[in-house]
């Protein structure tokens, strides 16, 4: 018995010597701060495991709309963002809340709405949908909670000349809603919405809605990963989040990415710039 | 009706093949607001007791106070424990955010001003019963408070299930401060707004009565604590 | 009435008001050991707040009450409140708040419910007694006080004939064990019964303070007459 204590303890030393010579990111954790989409669309349930057997490093996914998420990270509460709004995640970077920004894929942007299309919204061109849309006044269902998925909407009704925000038209249904809240919402008041097509696939609740615009260059829906910097939030795990943002763009994470589908459809497309 | 049916069928699937992830987050949502439960009777318990024999200036606001606290809005809760864990916030060091512990600490919040206003009002209504036996067997006002303690019990155990059951249905705040992390600190509520939004009705709903049923098993476990305690009379 | 220098309750001009309602007004009485005094009155007359003074639940606003300390008196009141306990925990409680000793709790406890009858229900839930038992479980609580002063509050009203006759038999064997008693009743019979001095009290004041044999043979004021002939 006595021997064996003796020898457990000499073990502990060891091991703890051994921990420190070589600071290891085995079994540490790293907390991403990412959107509604990629969580509610299963990517994530489908990538991590992937990634934490590779690495063991455990990564903790707390989900939100982009503008939230990037919050998240410049608060110094999560060490990863992995969003889609390229343009927020430039300025996230600009004012130092993130050391750089990294493409990992696109999936697309699609309009669904009912199947009988009262307003002819369907076609290839999404800024001519919006525009009859407008001019039928049918119900659309908007985000309206700085999303990603909001912004690239915002950005379709400018390019269409309209502001739905201004003319408070009962017609515009401002739900502020994450994606998944939005399509149950549209498909009970059988409403045009704009949705990614990741959570689109897996959405089991459809009803009556359908997708009418796809394909158009301009419904392509870029995802980059920003390091939250570690000189302004010192606890960050850099070391950690660093590797999790290599693996992705890695050649086994792109492939894990473009290997996710749902009934043979694949949902998100490697896209990394190395 | 077909979805209720589906939800249910789907909801004794569950149930009946132990599935382990439901397991995972059924427990934590037990541990959570069990948890969050047993502190806040800790301190509203003691808070009670002190508003019913305090003759202070403050009891009347401090009431007034806990009972409009009853109504606190558990995303408002959420979002102020949220700022006050976050990294930039003021506990920060804690490293609590989007950890059980920092959903302890929101329950815990939302449910004290419950459990000290009714615990307030029950052992204030014993004691306008038993004031005159306290004073004529000569009680100073402690022994009187923890005999009021004593008296009420069965009543403070409701009022402790009325705390819990608050607790462990809200989602507000623990989506807030916990961040629905799978395995992490996901609990059944936040399961449910997860499922609902993945648009899997049926899920959430059969979710939905698993969560009814633990409550219901913890209420019946309370009921059965409180028979055994009164077997000892014949 | 031995000792008639030294009264165990000396009230002297003592007011009581609420607010601005009168509830005492100028009661002085004197009541010696071993007296069995019985509060008499109609609804509203002052009885209760009388007992009341005497056990010092109810503070004069002028005058002045000389009574037995807290721990040598016993209150016993016209709706029995009850401990949700066991009937002998009742009783041991309000021993061991009166910093008995376990031992002597339970050794007194056992003697006092032996001599309330209440032996064989010792173990039964309090609040599931029948009202009489209920009452007879009060007494049981002060007769193991063993008080020197015993203040009943009109303590077998509401209560069933044979139930009204256990009590009453409790009641007078604490007094010839010692005890003072002060009782207030609607009950003539039972001050009759019971009593060796009347006080008849009307609207806060104490109308006639004489023996029991005469206030009922011959009663002086009005009030009294009156409520004699109701």
């Amino acid at each position: 018995m006595k021997t064996l204590r003796r020898f457990n303890a000499r073990a502990a030393v060891v091991a703890l010597l051994l921990t420190c010579a070589a600071p290891s990111v085995q079994g540490t954790s790293i907390i991403v701060a990412s959107t509604t989409s990629t969580e509610q669309s299963g990517l994530f349930a489908h990538l991590l495991p992937a990634f934490e057997k590779a690495s063991g490093i455990k990564v903790k996914v707390v989900a939100a709309g982009t503008g939230q998420a990037l919050d998240i990270g410049r608060r110094g509460d999560a060490d990863i963002v992995f969003v889609h709004d390229p343009m927020a995640e430039e300025r996230f970077v600009a004012d130092g809340s993130g050391v750089s920004r990294t493409a990992v894929m696109y999936n697309d942007f699609v309009l669904v709405g009912p199947g009988s299309d009262p307003a002819r919204a369907a076609g290839a061109d999404i800024v001519s949908s919006f525009k009859a849309i407008f001019s039928a006044r049918t119900n659309f269902v908007s985000r309206g909670d700085k999303s990603g998925t909001h912004a690239a909407e915002l950005r379709f009704w400018a390019q269409a000349g309209v502001d739905p925000l201004t003319t408070k038209a009962a017609w515009y249904r401002d739900t502020g809603s994450a994606m998944g809240a939005a399509l149950n919402t549209a498909a009970a008041m059988n409403a045009y919405v704009l949705t990614d097509r990741a959570t689109w696939l897996a959405f089991k609740n459809r009803r009556d809605l359908k997708i009418l615009v796809e394909g158009d260059s301009r419904l392509f829906n870029q995802y980059g990963v920003i390091l939250v910097n570690p000189k302004k939030h010192a606890h960050v795990k850099a070391q950690a989040g660093q590797s999790f943002i290599d693996w992705l763009v890695s050649a086994d994470g792109q492939s894990t990415i473009a290997s996710y589908k749902i009934g043979g459809a694949q949902l998100f497309f490697p896209h990394a710039k190395k | 009706m077909s979805l209720i049916v589906d939800s249910a069928l789907e909801a004794i699937r569950l149930m009946a093949s132990g599935d382990a992830r439901l397991m995972e987050v059924a427990q934590l949502s037990v541990r959570v607001s069990g948890t969050a439960t047993i502190i806040a009777a800790l301190i509203a318990l003691p808070l009670a007791a002190w508003l019913v024999q305090t003759r202070s200036a403050v009891r009347a606001p401090v009431v007034v106070m806990l009972n409009a606290c009853m109504a606190l809005p558990p995303v408002i809760v959420g979002l102020v424990v949220y700022l006050l864990l976050s990294r930039s916030g003021p506990l920060g060091a804690l490293g609590w955010l989007f950890t059980p512990n920092g959903m302890i600490v929101a329950q815990t919040v939302l449910i004290t001003p419950i459990i000290a206003a009714l615990a307030r009002q029950t052992l204030d209504d014993a004691q306008l019963e038993y004031r005159d036996l306290f004073g004529s067997l000569g009680l100073s006002r402690w022994q009187s408070v923890a005999t009021l303690l004593y008296e009420t019990r069965f009543s403070l155990l409701i009022v402790l299930l009325a705390g819990f059951g608050r607790a462990i249905a809200e989602v507000g705040a623990v989506m807030m401060v916990g961040g629905n992390i799978a395995g992490e600190t996901r609990v059944m509520t936040t399961a449910i707004a997860l499922e609902t939004s993945k648009g899997e009705l049926a899920s959430a709903l059969a979710l939905g009565m698993v969560l009814l049923l633990i409550v219901l098993v913890v209420n019946a476990l309370a009921q059965s604590a409180k028979t055994w305690i009164g077997r000892r009379y014949v | 009435m031995s000792d008639a220098a030294q009264p165990i309750v000396a009230i002297t001009n003592v007011d009581v008001s609420m607010g601005s309602s009168a509830i005492l007004n100028r009661v002085s009485i004197r009541i010696h050991p071993g007296e069995r005094v019985a509060v008499l009155g109609a609804n509203g007359a002052g009885k209760s707040s009388l007992l009341r003074l005497m056990n010092a639940l109810l503070d004069p606003s002028s005058g002045n009450v000389v009574a037995p300390a807290a721990a040598e008196q016993a209150l016993i009141f016209q709706r029995p409140v009850l401990l949700k306990r066991s009937v002998r925990d009742n009783v041991v409680f309000a021993l061991l708040a009166r910093r008995t000793t376990a031992d002597v709790a339970n050794r007194v406890t056992d003697e006092a419910l032996a001599a309330c009858e209440l032996a064989p229900l010792a173990h039964r839930y309090a609040r599931t007694l029948s009202g009489g038992e209920q009452q007879k479980l009060a007494l049981a609580r002060a007769w193991a006080l063993t008080p020197k002063l015993l203040l009943a509050d009109e303590p077998t009203a509401n209560l069933a004939p044979a139930a009204v006759h256990a009590v009453e038999m409790i009641l007078r064997r604490m007094c010839e064990g010692g005890a003072t008693i002060v009782l207030a009743t609607h009950n003539r019979g039972q001050a009759k019964r019971l009593a060796t001095r009347v006080i008849f009290m009307a609207d806060g004041e104490i109308v006639e303070d004489v023996d029991a044999k005469t206030f009922f043979t011959s009663p002086k004021s009005a009030a009294a007459i009156a409520y004699l002939d109701a």
